[in-house]
């Protein structure tokens, strides 16, 4: 294994639209999930089913499993009182079980083993549990958001200063000081959660298998290691098909746990568990609820002086989760004095967790509407607005941007979209009985490599090559972009490269998350590629192999690297009813070299409609009474249907970022979902007149009386 | 798992028997409602008598006594009634009622007695994990004090504020509609207007039927206002979502002036809400947005909200004003 410092990559099927290699077993209905495997899973499975709390803090005082146990077909009931003991119980989300405490409603108190899911499932409604409940907390406010965490998500300051605000304030020509809020959002992948597990014995020593519906088959082992107290050699994981986490499969959640508790009580016998749409409200992330507070002062031209963001959220007592909601605020436009702080209300929920552009989409949100209304007060152009702040270098780091091309996508995106034709104006265009307005927000994303990827390639018979990487493919295209990294970067065609992925027993890979996975996955590629090549020359024998890391170019340590992008969004809004529609939505974007336009346009368009789905639709309503969301399904937590979904469309400037990636690529996974609720935001400003600060943004918010 | 028997009855006659005979029996007509309900443990029967093979499937033209009408059978799938020719030319509202519910797939399984049977979506109705008085009487109501958005603002009770779901219920309410029912005793026939009720103190009982009670079709009479007419429902996102509010309109005009009007609404109480007062105010009138709008009020003179819905006053007078204009204009 050694670190190889890449050279860029000679493209040729990158850049290209190669067809989904595994399109073929996904239409067909053959590709297995994580729930569908037979295949390799020893003998026939028990099923699992969770016994969740009804109370949302106090403590159980007993779990009656009699008559679960005498229904036909369950085989064993599981508490806290009789699960195996963990050796570490910092994961306050995955230590469950250990003790009779309960943090949160909807928390796994006990497990229901059966021959079948019906009996599982029957078996966990006839469990018998009481509680000693105490009062708890579960409502995010303005007052009781006070506790400040060390950092925020991933690893960031919690708080950031620079000049004097508050003077600039005062000597602002125009101050725009006001709150938005964004509601509590559940990530709802397609596939919800599975996992199935077994244990085994190898050299006497336990073994544990998995197919785990995750974004990440190493961070689960690692996140189990230290719990179950095991060495990694004795976990497996495999992943090889997962229908989209949208983060929340991007760490093991406390149903993994389950199931390898589980399963440890079995003998050896598989356990399986399919998590239900219901419970994942509790079980399985979600993003917090956001209070933005903030303050832009600017000069009368628009220039700004002063940029404040103070962030209102939450998290749980059980586990802390910082959502780095300011973080875009601190780079994203110059100005000389900046402060941007996060502070917690600690609550006894479900524990909050990554989702889609965490940070980025709740922050950029509140930034991009506050910088539609400073363009309203200074009377410029939303544009103009943004070129007269862009600045010189990163105004975080001190560090010049690698590659900041946010006016050009602004300017691309004007001219597509027709910007000039837009009124000034609000509430000044109809058609029929629609109010008719268009709205723009900029996107930024971070460019991310996360460290510790390895890839190994090997020379088959033949001329073929087999190139292995334990990354998950969560149906981004991951594993045909990859094919196409390793066909150039071995100087082949595509159908050449056997590629392996989602398999702890491969070199060990991030997670699929961060929108940092082909970077850091492709880089490793390239690395053991070149590699191969410098060692191996071009006509290798068979059965020579080369594993390999990816060392950073040096010049990276000089550069800030983001992504970034503008959204143009036209929206009607009905003048009785208040409905909004969004009939034209356009992303322009600037994120190196796309590696495939086809799975790449899937990203962004996806990314665009669930940001509109997040300005229009969806929101979590958490009953504080109870502490638990009371909107648990896809027929009452609303997603953009495809109604919803009208003249949608992605494109992206022609670039390569070669110093941050060999192949001239920095992600595109998060980026759409950034900034998208903002346009449209902006867009029934721009329509009506009316301007709100909440998402989702609803009919009742824009009740007018038209009659006169 | 729980064990269920399942039967086929021969007739409509053997279901009703069927339950008679077992008073923890249920009809399963389509089970797009009633198997979510088995899943969720809102309900827990240990026989379901199918009835949806049951030769209930007709639609036919009839002219009876009480003038001539459309005869709808029980089983008719929400998708074959809304693309029926002469529902689509005789009853606009029915066919934009139906097709403005659910999603095609249901649709297909979905049948005309299931629709109107079809219970509330309240969110904590389908949590076992809460207090409802709907699902087990005297526990309490959650959403008074909980979720509201979806909450009546019309003939609530301390007991419950849920409201009704189906977009069917509320076309055919506007129409005058009867309930042909099957029981124990025979035959009889009920307004669908009495079909479904207010929740009061007993907001487990939906409707007015006999537990063993089978409906074996509905009857629309023809009416010349029926032509003229539509149904407008609101919703956050533009498919797939239970109504904010809707409205079913229809109107007859002679020179100008209002002959005949019908005005129902949905998502606003536990019934379809008929709004006689409205329409009573209306007879006569020309349509314009202030007299449209003082008849409304008149209707919501009773009308009962918390924050949360609040807006379906405005909401429910803004699309009843803004329907019959367009109505008015010729736009169906
Ligand atoms: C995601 C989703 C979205 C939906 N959106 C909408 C919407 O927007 N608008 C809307 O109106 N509906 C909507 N629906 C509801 C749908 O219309 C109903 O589920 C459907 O109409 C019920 O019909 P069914 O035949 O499947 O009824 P079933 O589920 O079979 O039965 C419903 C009830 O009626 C009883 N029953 C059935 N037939 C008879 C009979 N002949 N006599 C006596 N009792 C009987 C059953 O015992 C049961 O209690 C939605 C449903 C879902 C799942
Ligand atoms: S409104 Fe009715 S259905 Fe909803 S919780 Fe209250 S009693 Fe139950």
């Amino acid at each position: 294994m050694t670190a190889h410092r890449t050279r860029p990559l000679r493209v040729r099927s990158v850049g290209t639209a190669l067809g989904r290699v595994d399109g073929t077993e996904k239409v067909t209905g053959r590709a297995t999930y994580a729930a569908d495997h037979a295949d390799g899973v020893p003998g026939d499975v028990l099923h699992l089913w969770l016994v969740q709390s009804t109370i949302a803090k106090g403590r159980v005082v007993e779990v009656r499993p009699e008559h679960a146990l005498s229904h036909p077909g369950v085989v064993d009931v599981i508490d806290h009182t009789s699960a195996p003991r963990l050796v570490d119980t910092e994961n306050g989300e995955l230590a469950i079980l250990q003790d009779a405490a309960v943090g949160f409603r909807g928390q796994i108190i006990a497990l229901v083993l059966a021959e079948t899911a019906e009996a599982a499932r029957e078996g966990a409604a006839l469990v018998e549990v009481s509680y000693e409940a105490a009062a708890h907390e579960a409502e995010l406010r303005e007052d009781n958001a006070t506790y400040r965490p060390d950092s925020v998500n991933p690893d960031l300051e919690t708080d950031t200063f620079q000049g004097d605000v508050d003077a600039a304030l005062r000597e602002a020509d125009v101050v725009v000081e006001q709150t938005y809020r964004t509601a509590y959002e559940h990530n709802n992948p397609l596939e919800p959660h599975a996992t199935i597990a077994w244990w085994g014995e190898v050299d006497g020593r336990a073994t544990l298998s998995m197919f785990d519906s995750t974004q990440g088959v190493h961070g689960v082992v690692a996140s189990l290691v230290p719990m179950l107290g095991v060495e990694p050699d004795q976990i497996r994981v495999r992943a090889p098909y997962v229908g989209g986490g949208f983060g929340s499969k991007g760490e093991p959640h406390a149903h993994v746990m389950a199931a390898a508790l589980a399963a440890r009580t079995t003998n050896g016998r598989p356990v399986r568990l399919a998590v239900t749409r219901q419970q994942m409200f509790s079980l399985t992330g979600y993003r917090t609820a956001t209070i933005s507070r903030f303050r832009l002062g600017a000069r009368s031209d628009g220039t700004l002086t002063a940029i404040a963001h103070d962030v209102l959220e939450q998290s749980s007592v059980v586990r802390e989760f910082a959502e780095q909601t300011a973080s875009p605020t601190r780079m994203m436009y110059a100005a000389p004095n900046r402060r941007t702080t996060h502070r917690l209300a600690r609550l006894d929920v479900a524990v909050p967790s990554w989702m889609r552009a965490p940070g980025e989409m709740p922050g950029m949100f509140a930034h991009e509407v506050a910088m539609d209304e400073l363009a309203v007060a200074c009377g410029v152009d939303p544009i103009v607005l943004r070129e007269r702040n862009e600045p010189d270098l990163d105004p975080e780091t001190g560090k010049p941007f690698n590659n900041r091309r946010l006016l050009d996508c602004l300017h691309r995106g004007a001219e597509r979209f027709g910007w000039d034709a837009r009124p000034r104006e609000a509430r000044t265009q109809t058609d029929g009985d629609w109010w008719v307005g268009t709205g723009v927000a900029a996107a930024t994303y971070p460019a991310m490599k996360t460290p510790g990827n390895l890839a190994r390639v090997r020379s088959l018979e033949g001329g073929g090559y087999a190139v292995a990487i334990g990354c998950v493919d969560i149906g981004t295209g991951a594993r045909t972009v990859l094919t196409q990294i390793a066909a150039d970067a071995l100087g082949v065609e595509a159908d050449a490269v056997d590629l392996s992925i989602a398999d702890t027993r491969l070199p060990s890979a991030s997670v699929a998350g961060g929108s940092s996975g082909t970077s850091s996955w492709g880089s490793a590629i390239v690395a053991a590629a070149q590699l191969f090549r410098d060692d191996h020359g071009a006509s290798p024998d068979p059965g020579v192999e080369t594993t390999a890391s990816a060392e950073d170019d040096p010049a990276a340590e000089s550069h800030a690297f983001h992504s970034f992008g503008a959204v143009f969004a036209e929206t009607r809004v009905h003048r009785w009813t208040g409905e909004i529609r969004v009939p034209r939505l356009l992303g322009v974007y600037s994120v190196g070299r796309v590696i495939n336009p086809v799975t790449a346009r899937s990203q962004f368009l996806g990314g665009l409609v669930m940001g509109l789905s997040a300005g229009l639709f969806e929101e979590s309503y958490r009953d504080s009474r109870f502490g638990h969301v009371v909107t648990q399904d896809l027929a009452s937590y609303h997603v953009a249907s495809h109604a919803d979904v009208l003249d949608v469309d992605a494109e992206w400037l022609e670039e390569a970022d070669e110093i941050f990636t060999p192949m001239g690529s920095r992600g595109v996974g998060e980026i759409g979902i950034v900034g998208t609720a903002a346009a449209v935001a902006n867009a029934t400003y721009h329509a009506t007149g009316i301007r709100r600060r909440s998402i989702p943004l609803t009919p009742d918010q824009f009740l007018d009386d038209p009659g006169t | 798992m729980r064990a269920l028997d399942y039967l086929r009855p021969e007739s409509p006659a053997a279901a009703v028997a069927a339950l008679v005979s077992n008073p923890n029996a249920k009809y399963l007509g389509g089970g797009t409602n009633l198997v979510d309900h088995l899943k969720l443990g809102i309900v827990s029967p240990d026989e379901l008598v199918d009835i949806s093979r049951l030769p209930l499937d007709d639609i036919q033209e009839y002219d009876d006594g009480g003038g001539p009408g459309l005869r709808v059978g029980a089983n008719v799938r929400n998708s074959d009634l809304a693309a029926h020719p002469v529902v689509r030319s005789s009853f606009p509202l029915v066919a934009r009622a139906l097709l403005s519910g659910a999603s095609g797939q249901i649709r297909n399984q979905a049948t005309t007695a299931g629709n109107l049977l079809q219970r509330t979506r309240c969110v904590y109705f389908q949590d076992a994990t809460t207090p409802c008085n709907k699902r087990v009487p005297g526990s309490g109501c959650s959403a008074r004090e909980g979720y509201g958005r979806y909450n009546a603002i019309l003939g609530a009770s301390d007991a419950c504020v849920a409201t009704h779901p189906s977009d069917l219920a509320v076309a055919l309410a506007a129409l005058d509609a009867t309930v042909v029912l099957l029981g124990p005793d025979g035959e009889r026939r009920l307004p669908l207007a009495e079909l479904h009720r207010l929740p009061g103190d007993l907001p487990n009982l939906d409707t007015t039927l006999g537990r063993s009670e089978l409906i074996t079709g509905i009857e629309i009479p023809f009416s010349p206002v029926a032509a003229l007419s539509t149904y407008r429902k609101v919703r956050d996102r533009a498919s797939y979502a239970f109504a904010l509010v809707s409205v079913a309109a229809a109107v007859h005009l002679e020179h100008g002036a209002v002959r005949d009007v019908r005005i129902a609404w949905g998502g606003v109480a536990h019934k379809p809400w008929r709004a006689e007062r409205a329409e009573r105010a209306l007879v006569g009138q020309q349509l314009e947005p202030d007299v449209i709008g003082a008849a409304v009020e008149e209707e919501l003179e009773n009308a009962a909200s918390g924050d949360e819905n609040a807006y379906k006053v405005t909401l429910v007078r803004n699309t009843t004003v803004h329907t019959l204009l367009q109505l008015a204009e010729g736009h169906r």
